[in-house]
């Protein structure tokens, strides 16, 4: 489903070349759910956007069912994202000025959605993440799981196929880290591929496989040798 | 969620850093629209005294400085009123009437106006008949004074379009339109003034001229009741064409050297200038809305597009394109353009209305057109000077979503 294909991406940083990812492959097929660690600067949210579409590698390619998505138009990715990608972000990235059921109402009002359906499925989608009752209230009004929660719900809107989250317990308690994981869990049974950047080790074991990231390489599980990962 | 939700919330949840820049452009329609406003009606005020009242001339005491045509009997200086004659009795060719004027302030119904005395034509017309010569006894071609008989019986409220009045009886008087609203006089009812008692015959329509606050009587009457004498404080000169009139001002100086001469292009010259001067206002104002106001959105766009990087970096992660954030920044702009063009002119014309005949001493009506251009002005400067800003908002990097890269 998500391959990325000898990537490597270098920064210029303070007259330094900085190499986030160094020709990193990966095979991740549909139905997956990976979970990435590694320490900071390791590379592993440059890996997350890549795959997502946001960030342009120096070298390689990355696939979206076959489809090369950096050879499209930066709006053609924006299309591809909408349709099959969610993101969930360690910050929630919620729009401070909207309340529950209108954040989770953007991804459906970007794909088009009429003005009844939004509300149906917002709803439908905030109740089942448990907030049925926190329609209204605006982020600041919520606690950072139902936050996070809320992001979850606007994350399935539009009903991706793939999941990308970056950090998404990292700024919850271990009990909200818990359901959050178990909700991708969840998702992950539904049939959607998950890769999930974590920092959370028990948050990572959740996942059915790991990948170490190191100095922006791909290294394998535990053992700290340096490879390159095919998994089909 | 519309398009429409998303910047109006948005507008409403930081709309204090949005205040100064709207102010900006609101305040600066709104003082283009009431200075266009007021200098519309006032060109047009002074476009009526160039035309309506032919090449008018005025002749004052020395002593005298005009400022309004209309107003140029209202001061305490005096001239004989036979000057009247002798001006009546020359070969000054040109004059088409004449119309000598003596001030008195009239308290009626607590309220102070002005009583203003007037010759009526048909004592010119009697008197040149008598002597058979002087300006109404010969045909200039160009509007003389026929000394014949008027072939139709004359309306008396042409006296507000043509100056002067053809028979007016010593005990009847005219009264203007504000004396007539205040004092619930109609046409028909008496009045006592000064101590006599006056029919009135007939309510001027309004002229939107201090001759609205006016009641006018014979000269003569006046004189008597004020005690002043054979006085006038001023008399109008009603030239018959421009062309004439042109070599008229010459001939009632040589005439009359003890008085001032003054033609109507004079005293409206300074309302020109002012005039001249509100259209140049208007302009720099123009200039300086859309400097300072375009400044002013410009750079409260560009630190809303900074400000909102994240925000919009999230949109764009979920799949808007940068054709929409274009729209997102630029419908804000037309908002916030549209509400400072329509509030521009609502205020701008409010001023004008109320204050504009304080200050420039015309009625003021709103103009709707007005409310286009104020629109149209507010709404491009707006649009332009937030183009650009969301131009960097719609290539935003949506990289700027993640905290660590």
């Amino acid at each position: 489903m998500l391959r990325m294909e000898e990537v490597s991406k270098s920064y210029q940083h303070r007259g330094q070349v900085v190499k986030a990812l160094d020709g990193a492959t990966i095979d991740i097929p549909s139905g997956d759910f990976v979970s990435v660690v590694g320490p900071s600067g390791s590379g592993k949210s440059t890996l997350l956007l890549m795959l997502g579409g946001m960030l342009s590698p120096s070298a390689g390619r990355v696939l979206l069912e076959d489809q090369s998505i950096y050879d499209l138009s930066s709006d053609r990715r924006a299309r591809l994202r909408k349709e099959n990608i969610g993101f969930v972000f360690q910050t929630f990235n919620l729009v401070p000025y909207l309340t529950a059921l209108e954040n989770v109402q953007v991804p459906l009002f970007l794909a088009g959605v009429d003005d009844k359906s939004q509300d149906e499925k917002a709803t439908a989608l905030l109740e089942r993440v448990g907030l049925g009752d926190r329609l209204d209230h605006k982020p600041t009004e919520l606690s950072v799981g139902q936050q996070q929660r809320v992001a979850l719900a606007r994350m399935l809107a539009n009903d991706p196929a793939v999941i990308l989250a970056d950090e998404p317990t990292g700024n919850l308690d271990p009990e909200t880290a818990d359901q959050v994981i178990g909700f991708f869990e969840e998702f992950n049974e539904e049939g959607r591929t998950i890769v999930m950047v974590t920092h959370d080790p028990k948050a990572a074991e959740r996942a059915k496989r790991t990948l170490k990231l190191g100095d922006g390489k791909i290294l394998s599980e535990g053992n700290g040798q340096e490879r390159s990962l095919h998994v089909a | 969620m519309k398009l429409r939700t998303l910047v109006r919330r948005e507008l409403f949840e930081r709309k204090s850093q949005m205040l100064t820049c709207f102010l900006a452009i609101l305040l600066g329609i709104t003082t283009v629209v009431a200075i266009k406003n007021v200098t519309h009606y006032s060109e047009k005020a002074v476009a009526r005294e160039m035309d309506s009242p032919g090449a008018n001339v005025l002749v004052l005491p020395k002593s005298v400085t005009l400022q309004d045509y209309y107003s140029a009997d209202m001061h305490d200086e005096v001239i004989p009123e036979e000057y009247v004659m002798r001006l009546t009795m020359s070969d000054i060719e040109g004059v088409d009437n004449l119309s000598p004027k003596l001030h008195v302030p009239v308290d009626v119904g607590g309220r102070n106006f002005a009583l203003t005395g007037i010759l009526p034509k048909s004592e010119f017309q009697a008197k040149a008949a008598w002597a058979g010569a002087g300006i109404f006894s010969r045909p200039i071609g160009c509007g003389a004074i026929d000394v014949g008989a008027e072939p139709e019986p004359e309306d008396k409220k042409t006296l507000v379009r043509k100056r002067v009045i053809k028979d007016l009886g010593s005990n009847e008087i005219l009264i203007g339109s504000d004396v007539a609203a205040l004092q619930g006089i109609a046409e028909g009812d008496s009045l006592t003034l000064l101590g006599e008692p006056f029919s009135v015959i007939a309510v001027l329509p309004e002229t939107g001229t201090v001759d609205d606050s006016r009641i006018f009587g014979h000269l003569h009457t006046v004189q008597r009741l004020s005690g002043k004498g054979e006085v006038v404080n001023c008399i109008e000169i009603v030239g018959c064409c421009k062309e004439i009139a042109a070599g008229l001002v010459d001939g009632v100086n040589k005439l009359l050297p003890d008085a001032k001469v003054v033609t109507v292009k004079q005293v409206v010259a300074t309302q020109q200038n002012v005039n001249h001067m509100m259209g140049r206002l208007s302009l720099i104002f123009l200039a300086i809305i859309v400097v300072v106001g375009g400044a002013g959105i410009a750079n409260y766009m560009y630190s809303n597009v900074f400000e909102r990087r994240r925000e919009i970096g999230t949109l764009m992660a979920l799949g808007a394109e940068s054709g929409l954030v274009l729209r997102l920044f630029l419908f804000k702009a037309l908002l916030v353009g549209l509400v400072g063009g329509i509030g521009g002119f609502a205020i701008g014309t409010t001023l004008a209305v109320t204050l504009g005949p304080r200050l420039a001493g015309v009625p003021v009506l709103p103009m709707p057109v007005l409310a286009l251009w104020a629109v149209g002005i507010s709404v491009g400067i707006t649009l332009v000077a937030s183009y650009f800003p969301a131009r960097r908002a719609a290539r935003l990097d949506p990289v700027a979503t993640f905290q660590e890269v």
